[in-house]
């Protein structure tokens, strides 16, 4: 199968700190791919690079058969690459509703749908609610944002990134401070999604890997040292001397 | 949904608004009825810096350039090219929406502090200038506009805005005007994604909007506006001169937006007339009336942190655009 996203040699260093070193990583489309790595391996530098929020120094990104290294993040935004941020980043002072209807009003620009104003406007009443209804906010529409519970909040990333109606859905460490109720709530969620889009998740929760990834990837000190299947990567002694050490370090 | 129900209100707060004022003429006095008709032009020049300041959340310490690009770009034309009211008070327009666009380019690579210095040099700049070519401009002497050429013939119509009926119902036109189109940009998708930038301009780019072509627009929509004031001042009060574009003339917006509620639609004329009676009055019997000037805005600042309708709207009125 042809691959949404391919980054060829893509590498970022930070002064003398190679953050990211001559990447090839490949995904196809409709997969949930993991990746996964110890703190400071390079995922979120990684993900930046692919949706744009930094520039790389050297190598290509390629998405959907175009080469995007040169796009400025927006317009990756436009061509389907949604990011949801690792460090909560939404409208504080907009409520629920407000901060999904920047996501939906801009799906529809993109897709030249429904011109006229009122249809418009219906299309983006029914986009802002489906969207919180599948996050499960629809009864929070009308709170702040910066007044949700932190689970909601991250709820809501996920819902302006959903509402997006993006090719690639990047969720970094989405499960990050949930609770293990609302973790289960987010296994389901991410399994929905993937039926329309294909999604890059960062997540430090293994059972959450496990459970819904096709395929994962494993970042040590800005390379990729391991890709395969969970069972895979479950075994792979190169993976757990990353993540555990070995008896001679301990 | 909270926001649909509040189109009522809103719309019919804004046409009484705009009657109320229409009607006032009527019943004010005559001094009261000359300072009304000067609030109203001045309150276009708030509303102009609102968009950007309080809407987009840019804070321009240089707003007095745009305010006097419309007073002279109408006021030049008018004496030197003896161009009548009309076709001067585009080219008001034009020179404010062309200086918005050439200073919108150059300032918007910077944010935050950077971005009020940089624009506040810009309007040194053009202040020095308008000094610098005092052949035309007369510097901080400045010239008046004579009688005649602020009449105007339009087919059968005839309009003298020396008179004081005609001026206040012009500058009330154009207030008026200036209101509803800035409630239609904040309501409208456009002002919706200015907001997002003033909250959270990273997190607004990520969702595909780019943030610099916005910031621009705003930039030059609002110049737009504040020239359009400084071309109205110009005609209907006919004086021109280079206090105008003077720093003192920056800070004042962004007092009478602060006073009134940034980021409010109605918050400009309110801090505007508020502030202009207070001067008014306290200069009356002191000539320390900078300090008491300077007591209110503390005493504003901490009762009202967000402005006279930004607190309202905080504690009661949450619909408040």
């Amino acid at each position: 199968m042809t691959p949404l996203l391919t980054t060829t040699k893509l590498s970022r260093s930070f002064g003398g700190l190679h953050a990211v070193r001559d990447v090839d990583f490949q995904v196809v489309p409709g997969e949930i791919r993991a990746i996964i790595g110890p703190n400071g391996a390079g995922k979120t530098t990684f993900v930046s690079l692919v949706c744009g929020r930094i520039e790389p120094s050297g190598g290509a990104i390629v998405f959907d058969g175009d080469d995007i290294t040169g796009l400025p993040a927006f317009q990756r935004v436009r061509r389907g690459i949604a990011y949801t941020f690792q460090i909560t980043s939404i409208f504080a002072n907009l409520t629920a509703y407000e901060n999904v209807a920047l996501s939906v009003q801009r799906a529809l620009i993109d897709r030249h749908q429904d011109r006229a104003p009122q249809k418009r406007a219906t299309a983006l009443h029914r986009g802002v609610l489906e969207a919180l209804e599948r996050t499960g906010l629809a009864d929070r529409r009308n709170v702040l944002a910066g007044n949700l519970s932190y689970g909601h909040q991250r709820l809501l990333e996920v819902a302006m990134g959903l509402a997006l109606k993006p090719r690639l859905l990047i969720l970094d460490e989405p499960t990050q401070g949930l609770s293990d109720g609302e973790i289960d709530g987010f296994v389901a969620l991410v399994r929905g999604i993937a039926d329309e889009t294909t999604i890059l998740l960062i997540e430090h929760n293994m059972q959450v890997v496990m459970a819904v990834a096709d395929r994962i990837t494993v970042f040590n000190a800005g390379r990729i040292l391991a890709e395969g299947g969970p069972e895979e990567i479950r075994a792979n002694a190169d993976v757990q001397h990353a993540y555990l050490g070995t008896p001679a370090d301990a | 949904m909270s926001r649909d129900r509040a189109t009522l209100p809103t719309y019919a707060l804004h046409a009484a608004v705009i009657l109320g004022l229409f009607l006032l003429q009527f019943v004010l006095p005559e001094y009261h009825h000359g300072v009304l008709a000067r609030v109203m032009v001045l309150a276009v020049f708030a509303m102009g810096y609102n968009l950007l300041f309080g809407y987009t959340g840019l804070l321009s310490l240089g707003h007095a350039m745009f305010f006097s690009a419309g007073l002279y770009g109408a006021g030049l034309a008018i004496e030197h090219l003896g161009w009548s009211m009309l076709p001067a008070f585009g080219a008001g327009l034009a020179v404010g929406a062309l200086l918005g666009l050439v200073i919108g380019l150059l300032a918007l690579r910077t944010t935050g502090v950077a971005f009020m210095i940089v624009t506040m040099m810009f309007a040194q700049v053009f202040y020095l200038v308008t000094l610098y070519f005092a052949d035309w401009t007369h510097g901080d002497e400045g010239f008046v506009i004579a009688q005649p050429l602020r009449q105007v013939s339009i087919g059968n119509l005839y309009f003298d805005l020396t008179q004081p009926a005609t001026r206040y119902t012009a500058a009330w036109l154009l207030f008026s005007i200036v209101l509803i189109v800035t409630l239609l940009i904040v309501r409208s998708a456009h002002g919706r994604v200015l907001i997002a930038i003033r909250e959270n301009e990273e997190r607004t780019r990520m969702l595909g909007y780019d943030a610099f072509a916005n910031k621009l627009v705003a930039v030059v929509v609002s110049a737009i506006i504040c020239a359009a004031a400084g071309a109205a001042y110009a005609i209907l009060f006919g004086y021109v001169g280079s206090t105008f574009a003077s720093v003192q003339y920056s800070i004042l917006p962004l007092l009478w937006v602060l006073l009134g509620g940034g980021a409010t639609t109605l918050g400009p004329i309110l801090g505007t007339l508020f502030m202009y009676y207070i001067v008014d009055i306290t200069s009356a019997f002191t000539s320390a009336y900078l300090f008491i000037v300077g007591l209110a805005l503390i005493l504003l600042v901490l009762f009202f942190p967000k402005g006279v309708l930004g607190t309202i709207r905080d504690r009661w009125l949450g619909w408040l655009p």
